[in-house]
């Protein structure tokens, strides 16, 4: 396998079009979080899509995915299917955990989407867990774990890194920097700002990656992946990128000027593809118009769909604590 | 059936269920002995030597030597279990539960109900815990009613090697994840133990002995002080029932109802911390259900509200014994009198 990216027109095109899907459906979310439809914590991926998109082009079916508390859009792009996805945020039974995680712990096995995690960092040592597994297993794939940089801040953290290189293990290490845990700004939370470079600590090998551009991401994913299946053990990406939105729905954002977002902004992955499709004459506003409709569509079918959706009994509030019994 | 030691009774147990099921593994610190370290393979065999010769028979892809990285390799023993394999994890002393108890009890805990049901978590975390070897207040605690709070998790403590064989591979067949305590004082113990795999079921309580006056509730190894006290008692003309429940969770509470409607009276004995453990929870049940039954205040018997102490005539002082909980079963046995006079 290359790790080159062939930028061919079909395959930017569907880039975009998962990039745009998310930025709807958060966009989405927001609408039915006012309207009452979807309570408790909402954390939105907007201007983060290029990472979570670009690494998904690099995985196959069998890889691995554990998540984090802004999930949405790992989701999306890992396939998880929307409806299911929507029921979800509703807390309804047809959910992807029968309304009983929520945003923040979205999950699918046949993805091999192993959770949204709302324990910062606590999904890295999941995430060697799953990657020993396939290993002992001979499944040959590779685990992604996305994270915050805030959570390099945990010991899970450091306990992980070390753990997954000391072993070799199939992991990648995705690093969502976008530079705010919450409101404390990267260089007030951690004593060396590159946080790719603490890879070195584990011997891995480690790249500071452009989170704004999917093509960016997509080709390290895709050197990070080879690098793994070619039995060389961990890989580490951080992929700078900026959330354009809110930490939470609680969240007044003053710890950030409003023109430091707008500078950000000016680097809208989807704004940026978008245009640079169209200079390229690969993308005329009608195809993009059509592909916003089609984006339209399939979250209004989400919709609908969670609207249809019906609550868990009552009776089955404390089904599903353990197993309901032990299989031979 | 021949005699064996609660080390090698455990030991047996995961040999023979790593022989069963080639998905399962052990991970933990130095339960191989030094994982590619020159000299002797197999030099330790986990701190007390309860994994012994298990790297030998079954290699180091299954027998795991870890670093000192609980988070880590509690947590990826919960990966691995959400993916297909069936780990066993040492955790030296229960105490270490500190460093990395977001992956047992925000991870491993919730994944079934979180998830809807459709993720499966059969993980064991076998532990040392108790009192009584001058191991001071890091390596001492009985915290099985921590783990027994948490939904999600199951919770045994075995009394005896019988029962240590037989819960532990119920343990490893189970498919909830399960907290398996181990008290340090009772490794050379010895007792009578099959040879051949069995289980013994989860949630089942076991009547070490049977008696019309008191009922004496206990776990671990306060099962074998509560017989102790039973049988010296019995010398006195009180006769005891004395109830092991094996797991605090699930907890067999109908039999130990039971136990309280035919006698009246009931002594729960918990070496764990004496606020919010298993005897001031199942009092409170028995309270609950059983009221009309009692003749006479349940009496509580642990250990002091304090961290456990290094000094031997203080830790002496600190643990429950068997004349502690003779005491307790007169004073039920006074109030009644008092009561009928």
């Amino acid at each position: 396998m290359s790790s080159k990216t062939h930028l061919d027109r079909q395959h930017a095109l569907r880039v975009l079009q998962d990039m745009l899907l998310i930025r709807r459906f958060e966009a989405k979310c927001v609408e039915l979080y006012q309207a009452q439809k979807i309570r408790g914590f909402l954390h939105l991926y907007d201007g983060e899509e290029a990472v979570a998109v670009g690494v998904m082009q690099a995985l196959g079916a069998r890889d691995a995915v554990v998540a984090t508390y802004r999930e949405h859009g790992q989701a999306i792009a890992r396939g998880v299917p929307l409806g299911p996805l929507m029921a979800e945020m509703y807390g309804k039974r047809e959910g992807c955990c029968r309304g009983r995680g929520g945003s923040m712990h979205i999950f699918d096995r046949a993805k091999r989407f192993f959770g949204g995690n709302a324990i910062v960092g606590g999904g890295l040592p999941l995430a060697i867990g799953i990657a020993l597994a396939d290993k002992e297993l001979g499944r040959g794939a590779v685990t992604a774990c996305f994270f915050g940089e805030g959570a390099v801040g945990e010991g899970a953290f450091h306990e992980s890194m070390n753990l997954a290189e000391l072993w070799g293990l199939p992991v990648l290490f995705v690093c969502e920097n976008n530079l705010y845990a919450m409101g404390v700004p990267l260089e007030q939370g951690e004593a060396e700002t590159d946080i790719y470079r603490k890879a070195s600590a584990y011997r891995m090998p480690a790249e500071m990656v452009d989170g704004m551009s999917p093509v960016a991401v997509e080709s390290a994913t895709l050197r990070a992946v080879e690098s793994i299946r070619a039995g060389n053990g961990p890989y580490f990406l951080e992929c700078r990128t900026y959330r354009f939105r809110a930490h939470s729905m609680f969240d007044a954002q003053l710890y950030r000027t409003r023109e430091e977002v707008e500078l950000w902004k000016a680097r809208d992955p989807l704004v940026l593809m978008r245009s640079w499709l169209e200079e390229n004459h690969m993308l005329s506003a009608q195809e993009y118009a059509a592909m916003e409709s089609e984006v339209e569509r399939e979250i209004d079918e989400a919709v609908a769909f969670a609207e249809a959706g019906s609550w868990e009994a009552v009776e089955d509030l404390e089904r599903f604590t353990l197993m309901d019994e032990v299989p031979e | 059936m021949s005699k064996k030691s609660f080390r090698q009774a455990i030991n047996e147990a995961m040999h023979q269920e790593m022989e069963r099921d080639p998905n399962v593994i052990l991970m933990g610190e130095d339960v191989a002995g030094g994982m590619g370290a020159p000299g002797e393979e197999d030099a330790w065999g986990g701190v007390l030597g309860v994994t012994k010769g298990l790297v030998g028979t079954y290699g180091r892809e299954r027998v795991l030597d870890t670093p000192i990285t609980e988070s880590a390799f509690v947590g990826a023993a919960a990966g691995s279990a959400i993916t297909g394999l069936r780990p066993i994890v040492e955790l030296m002393f229960v105490d270490f539960m500190g460093v990395c108890f977001d992956q047992i009890f925000n991870q491993a805990a919730k994944f079934r109900y979180m998830f809807g049901g459709k993720a499966k978590t059969p993980l064991v975390v076998r532990t040392m815990y108790g009192a009584g070897f001058r191991a001071a207040s890091q390596h001492s605690q009985s915290l099985y009613p921590v783990f027994t709070h948490i939904p999600g998790l199951k919770v045994a403590i075995p009394s005896s090697p019988y029962e240590a064989k037989g819960l532990l591979i119920s343990a490893i067949r189970d498919d909830d994840p399960v907290i398996f305590f181990e008290n340090k004082m009772m490794y050379d113990d010895e007792g009578e133990v099959p040879d051949e795999a069995y289980t013994i079921p989860f949630g089942e309580a076991n009547l070490t002995r049977e008696g019309k006056d008191v009922t004496i509730v206990a776990f671990g190894r306060m099962v074998n002080l509560a017989n102790q006290a039973a049988d010296a008692l019995a010398k006195e003309g009180i006769s005891c029932t004395v109830v092991d429940p094996r797991t605090t969770s699930p907890l067999d509470l109908d039999t130990i109802l039971e136990c309280v409607e035919d006698t009246g009276r009931l002594v729960v004995v918990d070496e764990a911390s004496p606020r919010c453990n298993m005897a001031t929870d199942i009092a409170a049940q028995v309270a609950q259900d059983a009221f009309a039954h009692l003749k006479a205040p349940v009496r509580m018997v642990a250990p002091p509200h304090t961290p456990v102490p290094f000094s031997p005539s203080l830790e002496d002082a600190y643990l429950p014994t068997a004349a502690k909980i003779q005491e307790a079963v007169r004073m039920t046995m006074n109030a009644a009198q008092r009561e009928v006079a």
